[in-house]
């Protein structure tokens, strides 16, 4: 079985692009299924089910999707080998632009659009800069000059990946991508004692345990404090 | 050639002056690379700790790995430069039911324009994906792309900054809070054109010799009116867009010279390409591609029949735009 992960910021089209790139592997007879690991809330594994893609879902509730992800993954895998997948698709939505969702060796790829600013390719961390290929969507809507900017601008972030530009609407560039994501002798039977590409963000505090009251003398553990002097 | 050590010894500064577009990689660095103009970038490597590294989403030996990456492909990319596409050729596939096109091969030279046609849902999207991708017989349709007659290399399809389709859509907007003029220096430097000034200055007198309203360079591009908006796209994507290949879906009648605008792409060496059903558009180009099914069903030249028809259509589109100026100017309209 492949495993692919798939991150990117909320609403940039992961769903859709998964979807799109699904449809066409499966004409092409691969077995595909899907893990949507999210924060609060997601009505994504309804889309997955339409599309007849066997998904599962993981709420992380308050804990951080990263962590809740690593923590999961191994029982994901397991998951896709029983059920016989050819290709299962990790998708997780990346809530803050710290996020590392990536695992060495694993091919992972990143969504983002072009409406999120040409400034936000600098502001994501390792869910761009480590990503292998970057997929960038809502083309279709901007200009010419728009697209080349922003490619450009994830490109110098990220000089090493394949960047390709897909509609999630009507599938533009999803069958070029689906080559790109399914070798049928490539099979990754285990993740144990595999490493992430970079440490997840890191954080424990009092108000990771709960904690609700605001005041110097709440706050415990792992705090850290803004800097208003500087400038 | 850079090399790792090289590189470890210098200090960014040196680097910059020894490789000035690698300005916006250090600019999209979560490190502050130019502050310290003495140390070596071993130097400031070491002089992080783990902590501070995990702060700010740094890797080191994943940055080294990119600024290598990156100056090489810069290198080629404007050692490159040069490197002009003087025609595109498909070699035929098959339609969606695996019958096999017609034509022998299918020439686009520079400078030429080519309409397409065929119903929604036809396949015109597959034909430019194709295209796009540089099919070598590892699509749907079967077939397979060459460049100035050879078979092209995996650049075009993975090579970030080399792709091979601009487009221009009736829906695409400018979403940037930008100027005008902001936003063509933005793309120039995004280029790395030498002569930004001169370049942003053409675009602009040829987008105003477009549109029927003219504009300044310091008007906002969110405020442009849609011929405007329309008339600044297609003159920068003619003048600096690297991509040899325009394909524009539907262009609109409404605030734009629609003739001048193919003009001024085809003078700028671009091989057009226009999906459109209009007879004044479709006429205008050299040949129309017919699509069915998925797949390319015929190819017309456009006959001499078709060019004086041409001229008919045109005279009454010009009345038609006299008409509407008179409009907008406030006249009464009377045929004259």
């Amino acid at each position: 079985m492949n495993l692919i992960t798939v991150s990117g910021p909320p609403s940039s089209g992961k769903t859709a692009v998964i979807l799109k790139t699904a449809e066409t592997l499966m004409q092409r007879g691969v077995k595909i299924g899907a893990v949507k690991f999210d924060c609060l809330h997601t009505d994504d594994d309804l889309a997955y089910e339409k599309a007849g893609i066997p998904v599962k879902k993981g709420l992380s509730g308050q804990l951080c999707p990263d962590h809740y992800f690593v923590s999961n993954i191994e029982a994901v895998l397991e998951w896709g080998l029983k059920e016989n997948f050819d290709l299962l698709v990790s998708e997780s939505a990346g809530l803050c632009n710290r996020c590392s969702p990536y695992i060495k060796e694993i091919k992972a790829i990143c969504v983002i659009d072009n409406l999120s600013g040409i400034n936000t390719p600098k502001k994501i961390g390792p869910m761009l800069r480590m990503a292998d290929i970057v997929v960038i969507t809502k083309g279709d809507i901007v200009s010419q000059a728009e697209r080349e900017v922003f490619a450009a601008r994830v490109h110098s972030v990220n000089p090493a990946a394949i960047v390709m530009n897909i509609n999630g609407l009507t599938g533009q560039g999803a069958y070029e991508l689906s080559t790109l994501l399914f070798s049928p002798d490539k099979h990754i039977d285990s993740l144990k004692g595999r490493k992430l590409r970079f440490s997840m963000p890191s954080a424990l505090c009092s108000y990771c345990l709960g904690e609700t009251r605001i005041g110097e003398s709440y706050q415990m553990g792992n705090v850290r404090k803004i800097n208003l002097n500087e400038n | 050639m850079a090399s790792r050590e090289f590189l470890l010894k210098s200090t960014p500064m040196e680097l910059l002056r020894q490789f000035p577009f690698l300005n916006s990689f250090f600019q999209g660095q979560t490190i502050d690379l130019e502050r310290s103009k003495q140390s070596t970038l071993q130097e400031i490597l070491l002089e992080m700790d783990e902590s501070s590294q995990e702060d700010k989403a740094f890797d080191a030996d994943h940055f080294l790995e990119q600024l290598l990456d990156f100056i090489t492909q810069m290198q080629t990319f404007l050692g490159n430069d040069q490197l002009t596409v003087d025609s595109l050729t498909i070699l035929p596939g098959h339609d969606k039911s695996g019958v096999p096109e017609h034509f022998t091969e299918l020439l686009f030279r520079k400078s030429t324009i080519t309409s397409i046609v065929g119903p929604t849902g036809s396949g015109k999207s597959r034909l430019l994906a194709d295209i796009e991708w540089v099919a070598q017989g590892d699509t749907p349709t079967g077939r397979s792309i060459l460049i100035n007659n050879e078979k092209p290399s995996s650049d075009w399809r993975f090579a970030s900054g080399k792709k091979l389709v601009a487009q221009l859509s009736q829906n695409m907007n400018f979403v940037m809070d930008l100027s005008v003029a902001e936003f063509l220096e933005l793309h120039a430097k995004s280029r790395m054109v030498h002569n930004e000034t001169e370049v942003i200055a053409r675009i602009i007198a040829a987008a105003n010799e477009l549109a029927g309203e003219k504009f300044l360079p310091s008007s906002p591009i969110t405020s442009l009116s849609g011929g405007q908006s329309r008339a600044l796209m297609i003159a920068d994507t003619a003048m600096l867009s690297s991509s040899p290949v325009v394909l524009i879906d539907e262009i609109e009648n409404a605030g734009i010279d629609r003739k001048k605008a193919l003009q001024l792409l085809v003078g700028e060496e671009k091989i057009v390409l226009m999906a459109t059903h209009d007879p004044i558009l479709a006429l205008m180009a050299d040949q129309r591609i017919i699509i069915r099914n998925g797949g390319i069903h015929a190819v017309i030249h456009t006959t001499e029949g078709e060019k004086a028809m041409l001229h008919e259509l045109e005279e009454a589109d010009r009345k038609l735009q006299q008409l509407r100026n008179m409009l907008r100017a406030g006249q009464v309209l009377s045929t004259t």
